[in-house]
């Protein structure tokens, strides 16, 4: 049909309450985390309101989050086709996992804070490998110009399984029992709202245009001074990064890693978060991550047809919005941009304020 | 050492298979001339263009730029030396806004770090507020200012022209390239095109090379114009004598060259 195309066509009264919706999205989401983050809390007063199936929900919401927002950045917003998210989950998890079962105590610290430290640092350590492994296999494939990369991506994600099957520090295939499970929902919604604040920065910066130039048009960007070459590698880099992080999460939350985990499969669970909430958007995929993650529990009392349910969704959903839930659309900002505004009126009417910075006196 | 020449080039040639697509190619710019590069279809103009930006490495032959060698450099960095250019087949960043096209072009000038882009830092506000400044200015030089925040695409087609070359412009290039500015737009746009070509000139003493398909608007802008006919450079010379050049003539074999 062809009045139903929305190519920057949208009527206008369509266009605004489409508007109005973005506007509350952010206050609302904020406000249902806040209240999340209260009930959970109550634990320390012996209140258990979120049982432990949907603390753990919501602690692999998280982790998916991390996982489709650092996607999205590689296939969305710089439009490269990366398919081996799952092998960076993998190198993450791996390496984390290994240097927690290995890790004794450091001697120069005292115990109690190097059980503080100790989990954030595995974790970035994980992070810093799965980057590590994105920067030896996007330097030579993005170099060239043309689709490498999701070929190489795919034989990545093999290899690592392949690997991880052989070698004998990973277990082969009964993979590696009793990582510490220090993955709890606090961790996971730390390492998450970190991971979406740094890439929507990223995004809305330079860095990001530049990114976003390469996805438009390639021989444009370079004709107008952007290095392809230098972002292509960041950009896949820095999401591999994350996709580790999120691995190491993974691995002490489900205390169990096998190769398995980590299959094509898994890729493509993160790759539909992406295209369903919209490539280009991180709200969307903020919001495809939620969603997909709690619509095969919700509809669990289906039984049998919760995956036909689930699938059908899915199919419906492109159908009539390819573009995915979002487009390209963000959460509107304008409401915490007013209050700062408003706040920053306040204090420069404030008398004896002076605007320079006092580092003079 | 004072430059006399901005850009020269000596002997270019490339093959793609076995057609020539340009042979020893010369060219000698002098700040501030607009030369006019005509010839007719597949003659290899655009192809000069591709080299001169580093798209394509040539066979043979070296490119100067303000004195420095810059044959089999990266486009980026060719285009940061201060060589500008537009496409004959428009490539903007079609799904961005007006604005973002242009603070694309001009963003390595206002650098900030990783670092001061995700931290948010002073640093990273005070560059973007410059891009952002120095972004609108160019737009409003086009008139284009009023449709910052559209969508590229939705443009109409002389506006997208015009956008091209604001992008062109934003990243101060010294030697602007133009691939046919003035295709597909309606007389009364061709018109005004000139008028501006001629301004942007002036005003940031730029150097233009210029290939252009309408011989009128060629004929009335350039002070010295070349001409390509399968690769090779039949004639060069002023308007006058490219006109009565009977090679000329024979090359566009009838087509009207006045
Ligand atoms: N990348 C390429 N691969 C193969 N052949 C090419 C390539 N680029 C250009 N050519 C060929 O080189 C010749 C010159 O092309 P070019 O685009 O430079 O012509 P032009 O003078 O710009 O023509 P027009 O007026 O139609 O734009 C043509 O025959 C074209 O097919
Ligand atoms: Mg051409």
């Amino acid at each position: 049909m062809e009045t139903e195309k929305t190519t920057g066509l949208e009527s206008h009264t369509q266009a605004q309450t489409a508007e109005k919706w973005r506007k509350y999205l952010l206050p609302v989401g904020l406000l249902l985390l806040f209240l999340l983050n209260i009930l959970i809390f109550m634990e320390k007063f012996g209140f258990n309101f979120v049982n432990r199936y949907y603390k753990g929900i919501l602690i692999l919401t998280f982790i998916n989050i991390i996982l489709a927002v650092s996607l999205n950045l590689i296939n969305g917003i710089t439009g490269l086709f990366s398919i081996g998210h799952a092998g960076f989950m993998a190198v993450g998890a791996y390496v984390s996992a290994l240097l927690s079962i290995n890790m004794g105590e450091w001697g120069f610290l005292p115990p109690q804070i190097q059980s503080i430290i100790e989990f954030p640092l595995v974790l970035i350590l994980g992070g810093l490998a799965a980057a590590f492994a994105g920067l030896l296999i996007g330097v030579p494939t993005l170099r060239l110009r043309g689709d490498y990369l999701a070929i190489a991506t795919l034989g990545f994600g093999e290899i690592i399984r392949v690997v991880a099957l052989n070698l004998g520090i990973t277990r082969g295939a009964r993979g590696i029992p009793g990582i510490p499970n220090h993955t709890n929902f606090w961790w996971a919604q730390f390492f998450a709202v970190i991971t979406v604040v740094i890439i929507w920065n990223i995004v809305r910066s330079n860095h990001g245009r530049a990114m976003a130039a390469i996805r438009e048009d390639e021989m444009a960007a370079e004709a107008m001074g952007v290095n392809i070459t230098y972002y292509k590698v960041l950009s896949f880099t820095i999401g591999a990064f994350f996709a580790g992080l999120a691995g190491g999460l993974f691995a002490h939350y489900l205390s169990y890693i096998a190769p398995r985990s980590f299959d094509v499969l898994k890729t493509i669970e993160i790759l539909l978060m992406v295209v369903l909430g919209g490539l280009g958007s991180i709200t969307g995929s903020v919001i495809a991550a939620v969603v997909l993650t709690a619509l095969p529990e919700v509809l669990r009392f289906l039984q049998a047809y919760r995956m036909v349910i689930y699938a059908g969704t899915l199919v419906l959903l492109m159908i009539f919005r390819p573009q995915g839930l979002f487009g390209r659309a963000e959460v509107d900002l304008t409401v915490f941009q007013a209050l700062k505004s408003r706040a920053a009126e306040k204090t420069k009417s404030q008398p004896g304020e002076r605007g320079g910075n006092g580092d003079s006196a | 050492m004072v430059t006399v020449t901005l850009l020269k080039v000596e002997d270019l040639s490339i093959s793609f298979g076995g057609l020539r697509a340009v042979s020893g190619f010369n060219l000698d710019l002098k700040p501030g001339e607009l030369v006019g590069l005509i010839g007719p279809n597949g003659a290899g103009k655009t192809t000069v263009f591709n080299i001169l930006t580093g798209f394509y490495q040539p066979q043979e032959g070296r490119i100067f730029f303000d004195g420095t060698e810059i044959t089999g450099l990266g486009c980026h960095k060719i285009n940061r030396l201060g060589i500008g250019r537009t496409f004959q087949n428009i490539r903007l960043f079609n799904e961005l806004t007006v604005l973002e096209n242009v603070k694309i072009a001009y963003q390595y000038a206002g650098r900030y770090s990783w670092g001061d882009a995700i931290f948010r830092t002073r640093v990273f506000h005070r560059h973007e507020k410059e891009i952002t400044d120095w972004a609108l200015s160019r737009l409003d030089i086009f008139n284009l200012a009023g449709k910052a925040d559209e969508i590229a695409k939705n443009l109409p087609y002389g506006e997208q022209r015009r956008l091209e070359i604001a992008r062109a412009l934003a990243g101060r290039p010294r030697l602007l390239l133009l691939d046919e500015p003035a295709a597909g737009m309606n007389p009364q746009e061709t018109v005004e095109l000139l008028e501006l070509i001629r301004w942007l000139r002036q005003e940031f003493s730029l150097t233009i090379l210029l290939i252009e398909h309408d011989m009128s608007l060629v004929m009335k802008l350039c002070e010295r114009i070349l001409v390509l006919d399968y690769g090779m450079t039949i004639a060069e010379g002023s308007p006058e004598k490219i006109r009565n050049n009977p090679r000329v003539i024979e090359a566009y074999l009838g087509e009207e060259v006045s």
